[in-house]
């Protein structure tokens, strides 16, 4: 452990894993967190209890705001559990200036998503901070949900089973990138920050059984699969050909020497069933997006590792994401 | 339509032509009298063939030997502790190009000098310096420019730009290295570690962007004067396997000659222009010391000296180390670059030296070998 805690200790990598068990884990240590869902599950499996903070800039980026995001970001941990969102907290932390009229817009946009997913904010803070104590704008939010379907974890895949992604990935984290750098692309790039309840219940409606499911936030399409590899002590096999990106977003990574499973979503999830229902949950996502599809097949090659598979016969391991998302040099 | 994006990498990436070079490769390699040793020099290609693998396609008389060429992990850890105490300076923002900031020194990385207070940031441009001046009148911007030659212009048209526009608050620590001249000795000297001169490098596989900038002429030396061939390639996997094909074919043919594979952009002589602008501002070190290597004669660059007066070396030498600090006394990476060792032969690799926590040069950025062994992994 670094003395001093760095950008690359929040990446929702390697780091981002360290820091978390050798200093919170280590003294908060009780079963239910050890379980390090996205939603801790309470009160016999009835609920699904989860908190986000959000502090993106810019605040306002193609696709979306900071308030849609903090609504998303909080909702969809709950519904990744199989839950429906139902009591919210909301509390921001302000920068002294910031813009009324810019603060109302984002709550705003709060309350449309809040909206989709029937949830309700019942409690919330406000700080208002010195100059340069923050930047601009945080915002935590804190969910309660319902849980609709049981048993959702990272810890059951089995060989056979079949991996989806709900649709193309990388848009957040190319987005994000694109309007920061200040790269002055043209480009009609758009955020996929969305709530992801509508398509959790469409599953449940459809009778699927989710084994296991989660939103590819920081860290992106990697970093769960990379979990859910270790949690289950299996191997994740990804066909790199069916891994549907954008090309907007490829053109990003290839500019700055990224990858776009590495890149960051914020409404895009992965969804592992049986082999028997592959067919009935793609057909239910492509609903939503037609680009979703199958990405990853489990097997026991390389226990608690991903490969890649490519086109021409080649294989490599897939890694969690490390340290800071820094472009290449030449 | 015009040209979009993908189209410079689409087709350059075709599972089929990848497969059918590698049966073209396969043909020819029976040929082959002994075995061939092909070092890519530049770390864009290591990344290139771990990344797509390209070693699991070739025969076993056709090898791998990963190169000197990426700019962060030949940085010797005295450089990289100059970034460190400059960022520190009082009123200084040090500006670098992405990997430099992970890059751990003595003293840490600028990643952990900026969790510290100081103001470290990264630039996609070196341009984005003037930017950052104009709005921070108060503050000197040291520019830490570091790079082969392909990033060399960029600092060169900053220079000028600053003289152009008196600009009084942009300073540079120039830390550019240029390609032939470690390839000269990596093949052509002594090596103190096993006291020989036995190197394994029988072909070069010579980067396409330097070529862009330098043209394919800096390579003309190898098959003349060193008997080694150099086939200047682009970065895509298709690129990568007709280079490797090219270079079998010249042992299988028994000729000894400087092709281009890139010649969609690579000819002779290069930009021009950007090596009169290179010239205009930059000299040649009489030596830089490579992490790993050592020194190596000739091949840094630094300001001339009329323009000393931007030259954070010379305004803060007081301050900046000048001790040589060694690497890890386990670290070989001496011997994989100079292709007598692959990274898993070494005791430290993958266990004490890691991405996260590196300790020799070929660990240190995501280019460097031992860190594509570790990231992509070997699956034949």
């Amino acid at each position: 452990m670094t003395k001093t805690v760095t950008i690359a200790h929040g990446n929702g990598g390697e780091e981002n894993n360290e820091l978390i068990k050798k200093i919170f884990y280590k003294h908060f240590e009780n079963d239910i967190l050890a379980k390090s869902e996205d939603a801790a599950v309470i009160e016999d499996g009835k609920l699904a209890f989860t908190t986000d903070s959000f502090t993106v800039s810019p605040l306002f980026f193609p696709g979306g705001d900071i308030g849609k995001l903090a609504v998303c970001g909080t909702c969809n941990d709950l519904a990744m559990m199989g839950a429906k969102p139902k009591y919210m907290t909301c509390s921001v932390i302000i920068e002294e200036g910031f813009s009324t009229r810019e603060l109302e817009k984002i709550v705003k946009s709060m309350k449309t998503e809040l909206e989709i997913n029937g949830a309700i904010v019942v409690s919330g803070d406000t700080k208002v901070v010195p100059k340069g104590a923050v930047d601009k704008l945080f915002i935590n939010t804190t969910g309660i949900g319902q849980i609709e379907h049981k048993g959702i974890t990272a810890s059951g895949l089995k060989e056979g089973m079949s991996i989806l992604v709900s649709r193309d990935v990388g848009a957040h984290g190319a987005t994000i990138f694109a309007a920061r750098e200040g790269i002055e692309l043209a480009s009609s790039l758009q955020t996929d920050c969305a709530s992801l309840y509508p398509q959790v219940k469409a599953l449940i409606d459809a009778g699927i059984h989710i084994v296991a499911m989660r939103d590819a936030t920081r860290g992106g399409v990697s970093a769960v699969l990379n979990e859910w590899a270790k949690s289950s002590d299996v191997c994740v096999e990804v066909t790199e050909e069916s891994i549907p990106v954008q090309e907007e977003v490829r053109g990003i990574c290839e500019m700055l020497g990224f990858e776009a499973v590495d890149l960051a979503n914020e409404g895009t999830f992965v969804l592992c069933v049986e082999k028997a229902d592959e067919a009935k949950a793609l057909d239910v996502l492509q609903r939503t997006h037609t680009t979703s599809t199958v990405i990853a097949t489990i097997s026991e090659q390389h226990k608690g590792k991903v490969i890649l598979n490519s086109s021409w016969g080649t294989k490599r391991f897939l890694d969690l994401p490390t340290g800071e998302l820094l472009p290449r040099i030449c | 339509m015009g040209l979009e994006l993908k189209h410079l990498y689409d087709n350059f990436r075709d599972g089929d032509t990848i497969k059918a070079y590698a049966k073209i490769i396969a043909e020819d390699a029976k040929k082959l009298k002994k075995p061939i040793n092909i070092m890519e020099v530049c770390g864009g290609h290591t990344h290139t063939i771990m990344k797509f693998g390209l070693p699991q396609l070739l025969p076993d008389n056709v090898n791998f030997i990963h190169g000197p060429g990426c700019p962060v992990c030949i940085m010797p850890k005295e450089r990289i502790d100059h970034a460190y105490v400059l960022s520190m300076q009082p009123d200084v923002i040090l500006v670098t190009l992405g990997d430099m900031i992970k890059v751990p020194g003595s003293n840490g990385s600028l990643q952990d000098a900026r969790a510290k207070g100081s103001d470290v940031r990264f630039v996609y441009s070196p341009m984005e310096c003037i930017k950052i001046a104009q709005e921070n009148e108060d503050k000197k911007v040291i520019f830490f420019a570091i790079g082969f030659e392909t990033t060399t212009p960029m600092t060169a048209v900053l220079v000028e730009q600053v003289i152009k526009q008196k600009i009084s608050n942009i300073f540079f620590h120039i830390n550019h290295v240029t390609v032939p001249e470690v390839m000269v000795e990596l093949i052509d000297s002594r090596d103190v570690h096993v006291d020989s001169y036995n190197n394994q490098i029988d072909a070069f596989l010579g980067p396409s962007h330097v070529s862009v900038i330098s043209g394919s002429k800096i390579y003309d030396k190898f098959p003349k004067d060193y008997g080694r061939p150099v086939v200047v390639t682009g970065f895509e996997p298709v690129d990568a396997m007709q280079g490797i094909s090219m270079i079998v074919k010249q042992f299988v043919e028994e000729r000894c000659e400087m092709e281009v594979q890139y010649k969609r952009v690579v000819n002779h002589d290069g930009n021009l222009k950007a090596q009169a602008l290179i010239e205009k501002y930059f000299e040649k070190m009489s030596l830089f010391r490579w992490r790993g290597l050592g020194n190596v004669p000739d091949s840094g660059l630094k300001l001339r000296e009329e323009y000393r007066d931007y030259d954070a070396e010379v305004l803060y030498k007081d301050v900046l180390p000048i001790a040589e600090i060694e690497d890890h006394k386990l670290c070989i990476c001496g011997d994989i670059l100079r292709g007598m060792a692959k990274p898993q032969e070494c005791t430290i690799f993958g266990t004490a030296c890691k991405p996260t926590t590196p300790i020799g040069s070929c660990m240190v950025s995501s280019e460097g070998a031992c860190a594509a062994y570790y990231k992509y992994g070997n699956l034949i």
